[in-house]
């Protein structure tokens, strides 16, 4: 989660992503901010998120975020 | 048939009644016969490119689902024998299988798009690179039109497909619903772009008949018919005077054009819009909305995601996400951070995905090199204004005028310029041409040019203007009046007096003020074409 909040951070060091839950509904992260992300998340965490997963609610706060990484690991 | 023609007053009228007459069951199924029946007015050979279209994306989508169904109940019934890796590999084969018959429909429909639409772009092109290496030959244009609304229900069956294919939602198992959500009347003209998941839930519904829906949706349509009739197809007459005319009209005239274009795209595209949201509430159905108050957005991406916003959501959903997130661009990031460094490195491959979606937006809006340009240089402006990001911020840490009025009110103007220069293309249909009259702007610009004479040299006579300064009033009086909530809710609150002299001033207005050509047919919407 550390290294998750890092990623985070480094694309909006202004945002208190441990406690936002509405990075998509409140437009913080856009599109591009999204693909930045996954393309880190793949290089750290060695997970694709495919594009279905790209939904409000996997990208909604950083805790969504983090079970859909473990969800894909997991599978 | 036009929205705005006597014939289609009649086919809606005749319609309506009928819908809340005959058993509710059966709604969606006239429904489905009126909007053949409106297609067939566009051409009666049109009817079987939509057929095909929609016969093609039902039989794929019950194979797709099919396979998931029996692909879960195999996972399901072998989970205690299956290990990890043997599971993970099974998920893998059963995509791939479903991803063939995906890219098949893929194929089908976007092949019928491409012979249709594309073809004679093609050609022109093939020719123009024989003439350059000195050959004769020369490849014949082929005689075929373009299938009305064809660009919009093509993509709005990809996003079906799309979508069964994630598993977003199941594949409708009758083909007449499916048949009716790829045709339904009112979206053929210009879109919206639905998805399934949002016109299903009311295309196929029961309507009793509600007065109070009916009545807004006729408010939206006069509406509509208004920014549609009396401004669109009345500024409509300088902005050709202009364009066609680019050895007279040049320098200030150029940018007249560029804001007559603006005024009038907006009016034309947004008022079609009106009318199809408007009939679709007549009907009891909803379509989501197209537009967010466009002109208030203050830099070009949040334009774009307040301007055709059904186009836009489509293009990031579908081409964009997809092409950003696959292998060989997640491969090209990890290549790309490692030789240009963790910034310019990470920002690269989001902005060949964003050039590549560009072209194609381009693309899709017409099959000419105008429109192309016109995609890449928005897509260009998008690039250089995330570029210019670090001297954004260093300029609003030195100076605190963020949340000022003056400061907004400048990054609306400069949106609403930019967009209307870069539109140009659309308007001149030659990227030359469009790039030497916007140059004039800078070379050749002279306000003293601007006399009243000459504004009324464009077509448009005294009172004319005022009727297009009045509805500019009104257009900029309802967005205003929109940012906390439906103009029509609360006009419905106000008192019968109020209320009754707004409707009537409309009506009046679109009797009366509407720009008529001969035997009363108004012209067609611009975004008709693409």
């Amino acid at each position: 989660m550390e290294i998750l909040l890092e990623i985070l951070s480094e694309l909006h060091p202004d945002v208190d992503f441990e406690s936002c839950d509405t990075l998509i509904d409140d437009n913080i992260l856009d599109s591009f901010d999204i693909i930045t992300l996954i393309a880190e998340i793949s290089s750290e965490f060695d997970v694709n998120i495919p594009a279905e997963e790209i939904v409000p609610e996997n990208f909604n706060s950083a805790k969504a975020l983090y079970a859909l990484i473990e969800r894909l690991l997991d599978q | 048939m036009l929205f705005a023609s006597y014939g289609f007053i009649l086919f809606l009228t005749l319609l309506v009644v009928v819908y809340y007459l005959i058993p509710r069951k059966h709604q969606w199924k006239l429904l489905l016969g009126a909007s053949y029946l409106f297609y067939y007015f566009s051409g009666p050979e049109n009817l079987l490119y939509i057929f095909f279209t929609s016969l093609s994306t039902y039989v794929v989508a019950v194979r797709i689902d099919t396979l998931q169904k029996s692909q879960a109940l195999h996972l399901a019934e072998n989970s205690g024998r299956l290990s990890r890796e043997e599971k993970k590999a099974y998920r893998a084969l059963a995509k791939s299988r479903q991803r063939k018959w995906l890219m098949l429909c893929l194929v089908l429909n976007l092949g019928v798009l491409a012979v249709t639409k594309y073809t004679n772009f093609a050609v022109a092109n093939i020719n123009s690179v024989l003439r350059t290496l000195g050959s004769g030959t020369r490849l014949s244009f082929w005689n075929i039109a373009l299938p009305m609304g064809i660009s919009f229900y093509t993509f709005q069956t990809m996003s079906y497909i799309m979508d069964v294919y994630r598993g977003k939602h199941p594949a409708e198992d009758n083909f007449f619903r499916l048949a009716l959500f790829t045709c339904f009347f009112p979206q053929l003209v210009q879109g919206p772009i639905s998805r399934f998941e949002d016109l299903s839930k009311t295309l196929y519904s029961e309507h009793p008949f509600d007065s109070q829906n009916v009545s807004l949706g006729l408010q939206r349509i006069m509406w509509g018919f208004f920014k549609k009739v009396v401004l669109a197809d009345r500024i409509l007459v300088a902005v050709n005077t202009i364009i066609r005319n680019p050895g007279m009209y040049q320098g200030v005239f150029v940018s007249i054009g560029m804001l007559f274009y603006a005024y009038q795209l907006y009016a034309d595209f947004t008022g079609g819009i009106d009318i199809t949201i408007g009939i679709a509430q007549v009907l009891g159905i909803k379509v989501k909305e197209n537009f967010k108050r466009p002109y208030f957005s203050k830099s070009t991406a949040e334009y774009w995601r307040r301007w055709h916003i059904t186009m836009g959501t489509w293009f990031k959903d579908y081409p964009f996400y997809p092409l950003s997130v696959s292998g060989p661009m997640l491969r090209f990031s990890k290549y790309s951070r490692r030789r240009f460094g963790d910034g310019l490195g990470k920002r690269i491959p989001v902005y060949v995905s964003t050039i590549i979606v560009w072209f194609t937006t381009g693309l899709w809006h017409g099959a000419s090199w105008n429109f192309i340009v016109w995609g890449l240089l928005n897509g260009i402006v998008i690039i250089i204004s995330l570029e210019c990001q670090p001297l954004y911020d260093w300029f609003h840490s030195r100076f605190n005028v963020k949340h000022t009025f003056p400061f907004r009110l400048f990054q609306v103007v400069r949106t609403v310029l930019l967009m209307s220069a870069i539109r140009m293309f659309d308007c001149y249909r030659d990227v030359p041409l469009t790039f030497r009259m916007l140059g004039t702007m800078f070379t050749d610009f002279n306000v003293g040019e601007l006399t009243g004479e000459a504004l009324l040299g464009l077509g448009l006579g005294m009172a004319d203007y005022l009727v297009l300064l009045a509805g500019l009033v009104a257009l900029i009086a309802v967005s205003l009046l929109q940012r906390d909530g439906s103009v029509r809710n609360k006009l419905a609150v106000k008192s019968a007096p109020v209320r009754f002299a707004i409707y009537y001033v409309l009506i009046i207005s679109i009797l009366v003020l509407g720009a008529y050509g001969m035997g009363y047919d108004s012209s067609q919407f611009i975004y008709n074409q693409f």
